[in-house]
């Protein structure tokens, strides 16, 4: 069975929030959506011209599901994956992601969003090249203030699960690419965020580790036991997103091109 | 993030660009050398001066003399606390005994001694020498007054001894002669004695020798008759071109035991006023008497109140007080030329930083795509300049303690081959140590405003794409 964490929000606080807001509660989530997405846009603007990067795109992601943004470079959809990472703002419309608008919410606030509700994973790892493994997948432990104590267990726990117990105290130098796009997972989990948002996760890779990597996402949406997590991978393999996704959204010049759902 | 993690990051931040940030950091070094080094300069000097003030008892004395009638045409005249104009309207008293029991009864007054000075001749065959003799009371032996003594104090109140100073040993002695060979020799003092005239009755029938004043004859009149006396010298002070011996108000050619110098009888000046008078008071009277308070903060009050009883009484405080504002404005001016270099070594830090930025613009993208709000990414740009500032002051005060060390090392052996004493004119308090140490934290981490406010506002997608 699988326990759907993304809805395990707390509903009386939200309410306050829905009301202050003045949203209704199907926009928030509360239907079992992890992310929602109504009529988001993000607008660059380029010399005098004006770039739509997302354009009015509404869209619901499930509570556990796994929905691949298919699309050619530049069809916005790591912009889109950015915007639900909170690591950008749109320039119109909302995101509310475990019920709560990403856009309404202060600097401080989506610095929490982007530590405790989601985790992410980048094409090109990005794990800090000074750092050990461990000191990797320390790093949102130490963001979220966990106590000292028990970070070592958790950063253990994170890396025994993506088969990295033993490099702990290696560089990201001296390991080779499925290892580091595996130590990125593990640093991305090691908070036990609900949503964890992929963008390219094999795109540095070959076919044969990334299958590993895809093998490893699929684990950790549905887990042999326990929670299984939202994911939302970008990629513009359309074989990779057929073959682990739930549903596939195509972006093209920035809105929703076509929606399949796959199981 | 908490503080210790903060401060883990940024160390280990540090320790990667090792090079950069250990200039950087020896150049807030410099800094704070030059700072601790002017100043505890500054205040070496100030604590000299201070010792050489206290030694003079000029701070914690009090000169009292009886207000002489309109010597110069002023109302009240003579020697007048300038303060307090209120004092000149009480009559002027007689010095005698009873004012110096209530002049010693004030609050905070230690003792009050009678000024014994007086001019005679020296002789230490075959060579003479006019010179000033200071009554010393005992307390002087534990007043600093006599540092660099060669010899010992007086070995009693009643002790026939003599203390010389280092100038005018080396007058008494033959040339070549070190100013210590002086120890043990007897010296003559030749001066001008007080004797009591005997009754009109009794004068004709007396032939016997003259003697000594005492206080029931005074009203008689005296004779002044020329004495002499041996005193066997038992102590040198170093001379004044080593930078020692007593000097302000008690400054003299030789010591006498105050209760030697006060049996002498030695014509006064105030002996002839006195005579000059008519209505004048019998008993003892003193030209001069020396007040010593419990501390300098002791001195205005206990001025202000002998004023107010008659007398004219003068303390140097005021020209002390100047002395520690010049010495406030001198140690402001040091520590401003050397925050100068403080003030160039905070552009290394903002330089270092920025550069900082520049090279982890994407580990700060990282860092908030991991979840650091922009405060944590300040704070840990902030926390940097605050390393940097604390290992670079504490190696300035190291530094700065070095350089000091060396000025006065220097100092001493350039003094010491112009045959001088060597004076300690470097210090380095507490409060300088911990003061230096503070600002060059303060000044790091004011130089990281910019910076980490540069830093802490990056566009987490811009920097996530830099490479």
């Amino acid at each position: 069975m699988i326990v759907h964490v993304g809805v395990e929000f707390t509903v009386k606080p939200l309410h306050a929030t829905l009301r202050t807001m003045n949203v209704t509660e199907t926009q928030a989530g509360l239907n079992g959506n992890a992310i929602h997405a109504d009529q988001v846009s993000r607008h660059y603007q380029m010399g005098g011209a004006t770039i739509r990067a997302v354009d009015q795109i509404s869209l619901d992601v499930r509570a556990g599901e796994f929905l691949a943004l298919l699309g050619a470079s530049g069809s916005g959809k790591s912009t889109l994956l950015n915007l639900i990472a909170g690591l950008d703002r749109p320039t119109s419309g909302a995101i509310f992601a475990q019920g709560r608008d990403l856009a309404r919410m202060s600097s401080e606030d989506l610095a929490k969003h982007r530590n405790h509700t989601i985790g992410i994973v980048f094409q090109s790892f990005q794990l800090l090249p000074r750092m050990t493994l461990e000191e990797n997948v320390e790093l949102p432990l130490r963001l979220a203030e966990i106590p000292r104590a028990e970070r070592p267990g958790r950063v253990r726990e994170a890396l025994d699960r993506v088969g990295l117990a033993a490099r702990v105290k290696h560089r990201p130098a001296e390991l080779s690419g499925g290892e580091q796009q595996r130590a990125a997972i593990a640093r991305a989990l090691v908070n036990q965020p609900m949503i964890l948002l992929a963008d390219e996760p094999t795109g540095n890779l070959d076919s044969k580790t990334g299958d590993e990597i895809m093998h490893l996402i699929a684990g950790i949406h549905r887990p042999a036991s326990g929670p299984g997590r939202t994911i939302i991978m970008v990629t513009h393999e359309r074989a990779l997103a057929e073959q682990y996704a739930d549903r596939i959204v195509t972006l093209s010049d920035g809105t929703i091109a076509r929606e399949e759902s796959l199981r | 993030m908490k503080l210790g993690d903060l401060t883990e990051l940024a160390a280990r931040n540090l320790r990667e660009a090792i090079l950069r940030n250990s200039l950087t950091t020896l150049g807030i070094a410099v800094g704070v050398a030059s700072l601790v080094a002017l100043l505890s300069l500054g205040v070496g000097l100030q604590q000299l001066v201070d010792r050489s003030v206290a030694r003079a008892g000029l701070f914690d004395t009090v000169s009292v003399r009886p207000r002489q009638s309109t010597p110069f045409g002023q109302p009240g005249g003579g020697r007048r606390n300038p303060r307090d104009a209120a004092a000149d309207l009480v009559p002027p008293r007689v010095l005698d005994d009873a004012a110096r029991k209530e002049i010693a009864a004030l609050p905070n007054v230690l003792e009050v001694n009678p000024e014994e000075r007086f001019t005679a001749e020296a002789r230490l065959d075959p060579n003479s020498q006019l010179v000033m003799v200071a009554g010393m009371p005992a307390s002087s032996q534990n007043s600093g007054a006599l540092d660099g003594l060669s010899g010992n104090f007086f070995s009693g109140p009643d002790a026939e001894e003599v203390i010389v100073q280092g100038d005018m040993a080396k007058r008494l002695l033959n040339e070549g002669q070190p100013p210590a060979s002086l120890l043990g020799k007897e010296i003559t003092l030749r001066f001008a004695q007080r004797q009591a005239l005997p009754p009109p009755s009794q004068q004709a029938a007396s032939d016997a020798p003259n003697q000594a004043v005492g206080p029931d004859e005074e009203a008689m009149g005296f004779s002044i008759v020329p004495s002499e006396k041996k005193f066997r010298v038992v102590g040198v002070t170093p001379s004044s071109d080593s930078g020692g011996g007593p000097v302000g108000f008690n400054n003299a050619g030789m010591y006498l035991p105050l209760a030697v110098a006060e049996k002498l009888q030695v014509v006064q000046q105030a002996d002839l006023r006195e005579m000059s008078r008519s209505g004048a008071a019998e008993g003892m009277r003193y030209a001069a008497l020396n007040v010593r308070a419990s501390s300098p903060a002791a001195v205005a009050q206990i001025e202000a109140s002998i004023a107010h009883m008659g007398f004219a009484a003068f303390s140097l405080i005021d020209v002390t007080r100047n002395l520690r504002t010049f010495f406030a404005i001198f140690d402001l001016f040091l520590g401003i030329f050397g925050s100068l270099a403080l003030a160039v070594a905070s552009l290394g830090i903002i330089n270092t930083l920025v550069m900082a930025i520049l090279e982890r613009r994407r580990e700060i993208g990282v860092l908030k795509a991991l979840g650091a709000a922009d405060r944590d990414v300040r704070q840990l740009f902030f926390a940097e300049a605050g390393v940097m500032g604390l290992a670079g002051g504490v190696f300035g005060v190291l530094l700065g303690w070095g350089i000091g060390r060396a000025i006065q090392f220097a100092t001493a052996v350039y003094l010491g081959r112009q045959g001088m004493n060597s004076p300690n004119i470097w210090s380095v308090p507490l409060w300088l140590v911990l003061g230096a140490v503070a600002f060059a934290v303060v000044i790091s981490l004011a130089s990281g405003i910019y910076p980490a406010s540069r830093a802490a506002k990056l566009d987490p997608v811009e920097a996530l794409r830099y490479e």
